[in-house]
């Protein structure tokens, strides 16, 4: 036995990753061979078509909810990446102020939180405020829901962020917050963006909280896929799941590229 | 590493909007389940007995006080169909945890080893699933786990079994879903502990006379409790409550405690009884969440 | 095989140098990528002497002691402990153990479970241990702290513990990368007396690597001074600084001055050159120049002579020049000494006199002096 670097890789490593991807990936891949499968029974191989997507484009209720969940996704994804920012910066550079365990802990619950207990209280309150249940009171749950990934996200960043920049700018005549919105804002930003992407996708995906907080007529597109999924297995679920999974795939791929080439720039590494 | 003076005023002021929705949108409703769950169901809309009205003034509040009743909380905790399902839904976010540790870790050490640059890579492979709608996911292992479905295909072309098994409504389908669904919340953690471990250790121990195995067992493995323990309460406590992935793969004998919910919610119409569940819920809960608090704030607070 | 544990005392230093050396590095040669950190390089360190690899970054004196602990593995070359080639055995069989410049101390053991760790893979009972650790804690002077976690210690706390922990198990040799980086000057220059006085006692074998060459010549014995991946002198501290093999060593190991000198005769060992700085001037060397050729002289700063311009000199040559600096250290200080041709010495006296003003202002005019034996003849 030669002397080998100890932190080199070992079979037992690489078969423990192979497996643990092939694993994760399999099932997604065998997904997507099917949405192209011509027969309409998932024994029988019938060649390629895309048949079922056409029809999915037919699918008027699907098509609604698919818009639905678009819409729910900017506008909860974009609030909740404004204030997930504010909270990181909070709990990131500011000192210890009255509360902050309580705002820390009420930050992140939801991260752990079951979603049913979620999805029923955000319910209940809605009820007792009679707001009207539809577009806004799904956004505001997600909002609620995907602000808790974007500080976590955004305050990993800053606290991995080198002090002394913001000084710099201090000292040579920033205001603190000017500093901040000068310096560390840019800085920060790629984390920003994959923080965004996360709270879109996350909103894009979520059931059981939608299903609690919608109205009538105002199906997301989970709910539409998970009443379907109910009735059994069908090539079109196929068909418009392998459309999620390009759409979010072709996300994460451009928030890559954007963070790679902002760090290419002279920015910082990987925010995640 | 904390904060320094003159960021102190505009943080805190940067902490203002969201920490009244916060307040608005997560604790103000969790009195409002308290305060259903202890009233009566009605068959109005919304279906409970309004338990007081603002407008009455004090002279409500008073009645409403005389109102409140624990019945609901007394149904669950002697029907023995409530207490099973709390049970059921414990053992199985134990075991899913156990499962997941078993898996993950290899996973999560094995991508620590990987060259820096490989790294990155690595990590988005990781999440790109994670990242995929949850339902699709379980979706896509319906598709592999129907009777006339790819599993039973391969093992029957495999001659392991000759006719088909039913792996659908059972618990094991449960449990493949329960582990591929939190698969990446078991890895990330894991993998960050892990990574940011000092390779001079690795060295150190060496050169103290550790085989590589006794390395990892005597040093990477006490480190990474912290990232285990982050990871395991990440998984168990969001299982308990699960919903989606036992309603569409397990038997419909004994429910988890979410179906459990979901059920009297959607189905039986009774809001109280579903609040109560949600409140003792909580209180279970309680224990595990303060424990991944505290962890988290160490973490990402605690760096100095 | 982890190292059989002597029982008394190891025995006085040996530095006589026998015939086979502890260890021997023979033509090995290491190579990352394109770059050759390490280029066919030969060294032998004797049993009992206290080695410094000393070199600027980048010169391989890690990469060289790494290999010696078994990190990394030599492309070409052996390296003979004992006789016996350690190259094909790992780092956690070899008898040599390392203190890291981290100190790697483990965050999850307490002090004394950090020095047991090493004795309790090497199969030692639980007394022993015990007795081990706290003649360890003694050796180093960390009674009392067994039970502090190494975030709980001070930096020169964990430097104690680090190396409490790489002794504990009495190896053969005890490789340091780099120890005293992270102290303070003051704590550093206290820990580099105990160090030597640590190594005398014991006896073990002890290689140091270092940038820091008033470190190197402080703890070691002998000095291997490293450029490139090559060794280019070893030498006792004195030699090395008195008599340095060329002009790359002259620079790297303290301040020089250097002069271009014409070699015009030569009788017995006492060259005549005739120089621009200083006209004429007499050295004696054994490096043999030919006449006619031009060689380097150095000259260290402390080896001038600085007086007032009117004094009169003793010593053989004299060179006429004006303060242009003075740089006050306090218990000496250094001249810039700018000389007729425009070239600037370097020159360094004792502060011998105490006074408020020094005893030579800026701008007076010296008369610098110094005898034939204080300059080296370089090849370049």
């Amino acid at each position: 036995m030669s002397a080998r670097a100890v932190t080199r890789l070992t079979p037992f490593n690489v078969v423990s990753l192979a497996l643990g991807f092939a694993f994760l990936y399999l099932p997604l891949v065998i997904l997507v061979i099917y949405s192209f499968n011509a027969s309409r029974l998932v024994t029988v191989w019938g060649g390629w078509s895309t048949r079922w997507y056409w029809e999915l484009l037919n699918d008027q209720a699907m098509m609604e909810a698919a818009w639905m969940s678009l819409r729910v996704g900017v506008t909860s994804a974009t609030l909740a990446t404004i204030l997930g920012t504010m909270a990181a910066v909070a709990l990131s550079r500011g000192s210890d102020f009255r509360g902050r365990t309580m705002f820390s802990g009420m930050l992140h619950a939801p991260l752990v939180m079951p979603e049913v207990i979620t999805g029923l209280s955000l319910l209940l309150l809605f009820i007792a405020v009679e707001a009207e249940r539809g577009f806004w009171t799904v956004t505001a749950a997600h909002t609620t829901l995907t602000m808790c990934f974007v500080s976590v996200i955004v305050q990993s960043r800053l606290n991995d962020l080198d002090r002394s920049l913001e000084e710099a700018a201090m000292d040579l005549g920033c205001s603190p917050a000017r500093a901040f919105f000068a310096v560390t804002l840019p800085m920060i930003l790629p984390a920003i963006a994959a923080a965004w992407m996360l709270a879109f996708t996350l909103s894009l995906d979520d059931l059981v909280i939608a299903s609690f907080t919608t109205g009538p007529g105002a199906s997301t597109l989970p709910i539409r896929i998970y009443s379907e999924v109910r009735l059994g297995v069908k090539p079109q679920i196929n068909a418009i799941c392998t459309l999620m999974v390009a759409f979010v795939a072709l996300v994460i791929v451009v928030a890559s590229l954007v963070s790679k080439l902002s760090a290419a720039k002279g920015g910082s590494a990987a925010p995640l | 590493m904390g904060a320094s003076r003159n960021f102190s005023r505009p943080a805190r002021i940067a902490a203002i909007a969201p920490y009244l929705w916060m307040a608005l949108f997560f604790l103000v409703p969790f009195f409002f389940i308290l305060k259903i769950s202890l009233s009566q169901t009605a068959i109005s809309q919304p279906p409970y007995e309004p338990l007081f009205d603002l407008t009455q003034g004090l002279e409500g509040v008073k009645r409403a006080a005389a109102q409140l009743s624990v019945e609901n909380f007394h149904l669950l905790l002697s029907d023995s169909l409530y207490v099973l399902s709390y049970l059921r839904s414990i053992v199985v976010a134990a075991v899913s945890t156990f499962i997941l540790v078993l898996l993950g870790y290899p996973i999560a050490y094995g991508m620590s080893r990987l060259p820096r640059g490989w790294q990155a890579l690595v990590m988005l492979a990781v999440i790109v699933p994670f990242w995929t709608s949850f339902l699709i996911r379980i979706y896509a292992w319906i598709n592999i786990l129907q009777r006339d479905g790819l599993l039973n295909d391969i093992l029957i072309a495999l001659k392991i079994v000759s006719t088909p098994l039913v792996w659908l409504s059972t618990d094991t389908a449960m449990y493949i879903g329960i582990v591929y669904s939190y698969l990446p919340f078991m890895v990330l953690p894991l993998f960050a502990t892990l990574s940011k471990m000092d390779a001079s250790l690795l060295e150190a121990a060496a050169d103290l006379g550790c085989s590589r195995r006794q390395a990892f067992w005597l040093v990477t493995w006490p480190l990474s409790l912290p990232g285990v323990g982050a990871g395991a309460l990440l998984c168990f406590i969001p299982i308990i409550g699960e919903f989606v992935i036992p309603d569409l793969l397990a038997g419909s004998s004994q429910m988890m405690i979410g179906q459990t919910l979901w059920g009297e919610f959607f189905t039986n119409r009774d809001w109280p009884v579903a609040s109560a569940i949600a409140v003792i819920l909580l209180l279970v809960l309680l224990a595990p969440l303060l424990v991944y608090d505290r962890l988290q704030r160490k973490q990402l607070e605690g760096r100095s | 095989m982890v190292q059989a544990l002597p029982s008394a005392d190891a025995p006085a230093p040996d530095k006589s140098g026998d015939d086979a050396p502890l260890l021997r590095i023979a033509s090995v040669t290491k190579r990352f990528g394109g770059v050759v950190a390490v280029n066919n390089l030969s060294l032998d360190i004797r049993a009992g002497e206290f080695f410094a690899l000393l070199g600027p970054s980048g010169c391989g004196k890690s990469t060289l002691l790494r290999m010696l602990a078994g990190f990394e593995t030599p492309d070409a070359g052996r390296i003979l402990l004992d006789g016996t080639d350690i190259a094909p055995v790992p780092p956690h069989q070899r008898p040599i153990n390392m203190m890291f410049q981290s100190y790697a101390l483990f965050p999850h053991l307490n002090v004394a479970g950090n020095i047991a760790f090493g004795l309790k893979r090497a199969g030692m009972s639980g007394i022993d241990i015990a007795a081990r650790v706290a003649e360890m804690l003694a050796l180093v002077q960390l009674e009392g702290l067994e039970t502090r976690r190494p975030d709980q210690l001070s930096g020169g706390q964990r430097q104690r513990v680090a190396l409490a922990r790489s002794l504990a198990l009495r190896p053969r040799m005890l490789l340091l990368d780099e120890p005293l980086a992270a102290l303070d000057r003051k704590l550093r220059e206290s820990t580099q007396a105990e160090l030597l006085e640590l190594q005398r006692k014991l006896g073990t074998t002890f290689i140091i690597v270092t940038h820091d060459q008033g470190e190197a010549m402080t703890v070691a014995d002998r000095i291997g001074v490293m450029d490139r991946g090559s060794l280019v002198q070893v030498a006792s501290p004195r030699e090395l600084y008195e008599s340095p093999n060329s002009v790359w060593v002259a620079t790297f190991v303290g301040d020089i001055n250097f002069i271009e000198g014409l070699v015009v005769t030569q009788k017995g060992n006492l060259l005549t050159l005739r120089t621009e700085e200083a006209g004429t001037i007499i050295v004696t060397s054994t490096v043999k120049p030919v006449a006619g050729m031009t060689v380097p002289l150095a000259i260290r700063p402390e080896k001038i002579r600085i007086s007032s311009e009117t004094a009169s000199s003793e010593l053989a040559n004299a060179l006429r020049g004006q303060i242009v600096d003075i740089n006050y250290l306090g218990d000496s200080s250094i001249y810039y000494v700018k000389l007729t041709s425009g070239s600037v010495m370097k020159v360094t006296a004792s502060n011998i006199v105490r006074s408020d003003t020094g005893f030579f202002a800026l701008g007076q005019r010296v008369s610098l002096s110094f005898s034939p034996d204080a300059c080296i003849v370089l090849d370049r």
